[in-house]
């Protein structure tokens, strides 16, 4: 079968062994990645493209992350994050409820699109890597991993949490002039939220993953 | 901590779009579709009709574009009047309440980046289709932005879902997502397609063929 030409090798904990080979992502220069330093990062010489980058105790780093993400995330969800009060009638909003006013106004388009960047996409980016860096921590193999390690890869592109707030912040801006506003526990969740997930995406060392779970190692 | 090496420039080597796994294809194997040994991804030495692809979600995108930004996105119903806001006025109204920072964030998020992200995918495109040869660094840097920058579009639709939900106080004050949210939807999803669906390696490609 086409494709098993080039070598695969690692040490047995920590980095990989220098000399294997990388294509760079953005120009396609091949080049053989060296001795990379713990937190140093691999350029590629062609485009200044990162083709590497080693993160000191990436597994831990990344699943303690992760777990605080799903717990933050369950957070937000179950909690409205704003209320408004206006002349004695209050209603608040969550996630989910957005979603659905939505839908029940006829915007299925938006809605979904929210639905799918603010639940979907965020759930199972921390979901697939809780899947999939667990059972390494604990020294046990799941299959579906190497599957789910690539749903990751292609879902972190429409995980938007950190734009939402944004987005809760000129809502919040808006809405001060005709009613009072409470900004309800899920906020502060989603404030929380947003560099943990940051953290955990940015220490994930995914070739040392692909290493481990991956069908050819 | 990388070295140039003695590798033969790139013909049978192809990496993993999913994994980054370096695979030899065989000479002239291109058509057939392999799997990734590691990943079982589809492995291509270059995302497939890249440049088609692209150009098509791009125009689309353009034509959106216009009643995205011309149709009101919502509309607030008070007190028996109503009154609807087109992206632009959205961030007009913050601009006149006195939040200068917030109003220029939302005009560039909503307004200039989806815009600036069509006409640098355009220029891309237009420059590989050419095959310049002009500033590959640069262009490759440009392409890093416009894939990164976009999703902060969505603000605008988060904005309307989050009012939509709040203020539903009946004949006191509603407020209802207008036909621009879809259209703008629609922009917001197709620019950041087209960044997906467009390959930065064609940059380099420039005696290459232009597409597969």
């Amino acid at each position: 079968m086409p494709g098993s030409g080039t070598r695969q090798e690692h040490g047995a904990e920590g980095a990989i062994a220098p000399g294997w080979l990388a294509l760079c992502h953005a120009c396609d220069l091949p080049s053989r990645i060296g001795e990379v330093p713990a937190g140093g990062r691999a350029r590629c010489p062609r485009c200044g493209s990162v083709l590497y980058r080693r993160i000191p105790d990436s597994l831990d780093r990344t699943l303690a992350l992760a777990l605080a993400g799903l717990i933050l995330f369950a957070a937000a969800n179950a909690f409205p994050f704003l209320e408004l009060e206006m002349q004695g009638r209050v209603t608040h909003t969550t996630l989910s409820s957005g979603v659905r006013s939505l839908f029940e106004q006829g915007s299925p388009i938006v809605a979904s699109l929210v639905l799918l960047t603010t639940i979907v996409a965020p759930l199972l980016q921390i979901g697939a890597l809780i899947f999939v860096l667990a059972p390494l921590k604990l020294g046990a193999r799941l299959p579906g991993q190497a599957q789910l390690f690539r749903v990751l890869r292609r879902v972190q592109p429409w995980s938007m949490m950190e734009v939402f707030i944004l987005g809760i912040l000129v809502s919040l801006v808006k809405l001060i002039g005709m009613a009072q506003v409470v900004p309800g526990i899920a906020l502060w969740s989603f404030v929380l939220l947003i560099p943990v997930l940051a953290a955990a995406s940015s220490s994930l060392d995914a070739e040392w993953i692909w290493r481990r779970v991956g069908l050819v190692r | 901590m990388t070295s140039h090496s003695e590798i033969p420039p790139g013909e049978a080597l192809a990496s993993c779009h999913d994994c980054g796994f370096v695979v030899a294809l065989p000479a002239g194997a291109q058509r057939a579709v392999p799997r990734c040994p590691r990943c079982r991804a589809a492995v291509h030495r270059r995302k497939p009709d890249s440049i088609h692809r692209t150009w098509a979600l791009v125009i689309t995108a353009a034509m959106l574009y216009v009643p995205a930004n011309v149709f009101p996105v919502m509309k607030v119903i008070s007190l028996g009047k109503a009154q609807e806001d087109t992206i632009l006025s959205g961030a007009v109204y913050l601009l006149v309440h006195g939040m200068w920072p917030l109003a220029l964030i939302v005009v560039f998020a909503s307004i200039v980046v989806p815009l600036l992200k069509l006409i640098a995918l355009a220029f891309l495109l237009i420059s590989i289709q050419r095959r310049w040869s002009w500033r590959p660094v640069e262009r490759t840097r440009l392409y890093r932005i416009v894939e990164g920058v976009g999703r902060w579009s969505m603000t605008d639709i988060y904005v309307v879902t989050i009012l939509v939900a709040l203020v539903r106080l009946g004949n006191l004050a509603t407020i209802e997502a207008g036909m621009g949210a879809v259209y703008f939807a629609g922009v917001v999803i197709l620019t950041m397609l087209a960044a997906q669906s467009f390959d930065p390696r064609l940059i380099w490609d420039r005696t290459g063929e232009p597409d597969g």
